[in-house]
């Protein structure tokens, strides 16, 4: 089973003169534990798909599939508790953080737990537990506003790794950061995908950070144009872990 | 955990200036509250201390309180031979003002028969008036000390105690003195009016030229005598005697002696409807108004803070929250706001009630009222910020 199937997923926003297709027939497999990559200059649609396949926007025409679970088919199936999909079956980063401010470092990561009907201890023992993998243990108790930006993306990293989603998406979770900490945060990504077996989609416009990846989409004008494969490293991987 | 707590203690500054802010208003609706309750507890203070079951006043008039009511005195004799009366006692009230340490002193002076009642209620220092003649009572709002001297008329009274919070209609502090008294300050307070009045009638009379000198001497002294009189009082308060019928006696005292027979019932009516409906009606409006400007000051509150939380919202939204956890972080903040303001309201109004210059009664119903008020108008203020927050996209919390 695919972490993700799209079949020819159209996104077009906007009705009649004005109407921009930000994606125009996709189709492609994710498997669990696979780590794509993807590329593609500014409006050429990045955004528009992982989005689509996060549940935020729906889909003008096509299929999605998330975790075996049919949710789009030419618009949302009926019927769908999207929240709940989102918070059982997704992991979200993005650019700014987007880390709620008022809460600690902590707090952010159980916030995710609690909603999702885990125990406040049992919550709070598996954010001090993913933190602590992400060394964070000296920054618990921190507030946003105090932490680095690379700690900061690390925190959402936490936050969405908590509910060990089969899918993550992340929209330039590097693009704040100086070339260094990229780097930390995406081999932490990777590993923790592995780790997880989350397939992984990361979008990116840099080109040195999509080293390691098992497959990159090059995206232009909402088309994904070329396709390197790279699934003798993915089964290796899976070996392995 | 909690957000709605968590966001405010992060905010916490922000949060207590607030709701200190809401105190406030909400102190000063309390305070309206119970000065609309003073008020009838004001207008009602000597009538309730009185105690009579019917006042017997001028006729076609509504009694000493709402307008001038004059009536002689001996009529208390006649007023207490009919049927059912138990105890007729005259009483007289004017309003006085003097000066007394160089600013304008202001009261109510209640001019009663020792031997009957209308005297004052309970005495909390020194003792009641026991002479005839210049002892004095005062309520606990003139602010006198016992022994005090005051010069009312030609002469000084001694303070010889102190009764509760008794006031007149209009607020001011009373003081009782005896009826003898208090006709005499009333009507003896000036000769030189009184010395022209008789010349005047005496140069009209003298000018009557069917009268010989020896007649036209003594109708001036009888004329004089009548008008002159001091031997007049504002109403005669009855008690009636056991198993006495109210409506009878009334009937009696109206038909039979033409004056007018007012209830305690009725004269409680005179006073509250009557005299202060306008001042009950400003106050009932001016607290309605502030209640409005409350509910608008907390949907604003709640909806700039909500504002502040957009982005909070969508990123709660796409990490799944459910609906329940936004609204219950906004109603939550809402109701703690409110709930918060209305205690620091309630505990201003406590430490100052008693420091108004007029009284403030806090009536405990009046004030759970006003807590099931401030409570709706904080749940129906957040609906303007829940509706804003459930149709916050989760998109927008990808923005950079
Ligand atoms: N909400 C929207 N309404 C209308 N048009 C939109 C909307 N969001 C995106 N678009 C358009 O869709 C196209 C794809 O946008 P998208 O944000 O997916 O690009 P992107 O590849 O993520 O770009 P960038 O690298 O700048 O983030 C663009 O032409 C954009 O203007
Ligand atoms: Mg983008």
């Amino acid at each position: 089973m695919f972490a993700v199937e799209v079949e020819k997923l159209t996104k077009i926003y906007g009705k009649g003169e004005t109407a921009v297709t930000a994606i125009a027939d996709a189709t492609f497999q994710v498997s669990p534990g696979e780590l794509v990559a993807i590329l593609g200059p500014s409006g050429s649609g990045k955004t528009t798909l992982l989005t689509s396949i996060g549940l935020i926007n729906e889909p003008t025409r096509g299929r999605v599939v998330i975790d075996g679970a049919a949710v789009a088919d030419d618009g949302w199936l009926p019927g769908l508790d999207l929240k709940r999909l989102r918070r059982e079956k997704l992991g979200f980063i993005f650019q700014a953080h987007n880390l709620i401010p008022f809460l600690t470092a902590l707090e952010n990561v159980m916030v995710a737990l609690e909603i999702n009907s885990l125990s406040r201890s049992a919550a709070r023992g598996r954010a001090v537990e993913l933190l602590t993998a992400l060394n964070l243990g000296h920054r618990l108790y921190n507030y946003p506003s105090s932490l680095s930006g690379g700690e900061a993306q690390r925190v959402a990293i936490a936050r969405a790794l908590a509910n060990r989603p089969k899918v993550i998406l992340a929209d330039e979770p590097t693009a704040a950061l100086d070339t260094e900490n990229g780097k930390n945060v995406m081999s932490l990504l990777k590993r923790l995908a592995v780790e997880n077996r989350s397939a992984i989609l990361v979008v990116t416009h840099d080109h040195r950070m999509v080293e390691g990846f098992d497959r990159i989409f090059h995206v232009s004008d909402g088309r994904i144009a070329g396709e390197k494969n790279n699934l003798e490293e993915v089964a290796q991987r899976h070996e392995l872990g | 955990m909690n957000l709605a707590i968590r966001d405010i203690g992060y905010h916490r500054g922000r949060f207590i200036l607030t709701s200190i802010g809401l105190g406030l208003l909400l102190g000063v609706v309390m305070s309206m509250g119970g000065i609309y309750r003073g008020l009838f507890a004001d207008a009602l203070a000597v009538l309730d201390a009185t105690k009579a079951d019917i006042w017997v006043v001028q006729q076609d008039t509504n009694g000493p309180f709402a307008e001038s009511s004059r009536i002689p005195e001996d009529i208390r004799y006649r007023i207490a031979a009919v049927p059912g009366v138990a105890q007729a006692s005259p009483l007289s009230f004017q309003t006085i003002q003097i000066e007394r340490m160089g600013k304008p002193f202001r009261f109510f002076l209640i001019g009663f028969d020792l031997n009957g009642f209308g005297g004052p209620p309970a005495i909390v220092a020194g003792r009641g008036i026991r002479q005839k003649h210049y002892e004095m009572v005062v309520g606990r709002g003139m602010n006198m000390a016992l022994g005090e001297k005051i010069h009312l008329g030609l002469h000084d009274y001694t303070v010889v105690g102190i009764t509760g919070k008794i006031v007149s209609s209009g607020g001011d502090p009373a003081a009782y003195v005896s009826l003898a008294d208090a006709q005499e300050i009333q009507f003896k307070k000036d000769n030189d009016a009184i010395r022209n009045d008789r010349e005047r009638t005496g140069a009209r009379v003298a000018g009557m030229h069917t009268l010989s000198p020896p007649q036209a001497r003594l109708l001036q002294g009888d004329i004089s005598g009548i008008t002159e009189s001091t031997h007049t009082v504002n109403a005669v308060v009855t008690k009636l005697a056991p198993g006495a019928d109210l409506g009878e006696v009334k009937q009696r005292i109206g038909r039979w002696n033409h004056f007018r027979a007012i209830s305690g019932e009725e004269q409680t009516k005179i006073l509250t409807k009557g005299m202060i409906e306008k001042a009950r009606m400003q106050l009932g409006l001016f607290r309605v108004i502030l209640l409005v400007i409350s509910a608008v000051i907390i949907a604003l509150i709640v909806y700039t803070s909500t504002l502040d939380k957009i982005r909070t919202i969508a990123t709660l939204k796409l990490i799944g929250a459910q609906n329940r956890v936004i609204v219950g972080m906004i109603l939550q903040q809402s109701l703690l706001m409110g709930g918060i303001a209305y205690g620091i309201g309630y505990v201003l109004i406590l430490l100052t009630y008693e420091k108004f210059p007029r009284r403030i009664v806090l009536e405990p119903g009046d004030l759970q009222g006003l807590f099931v008020v401030v409570i709706a108008i904080c749940t129906i203020s957040s609906f303007v910020g829940i509706r804003k927050a459930l149709r916050v996209e989760p998109a927008e919390a990808l923005g950079g």
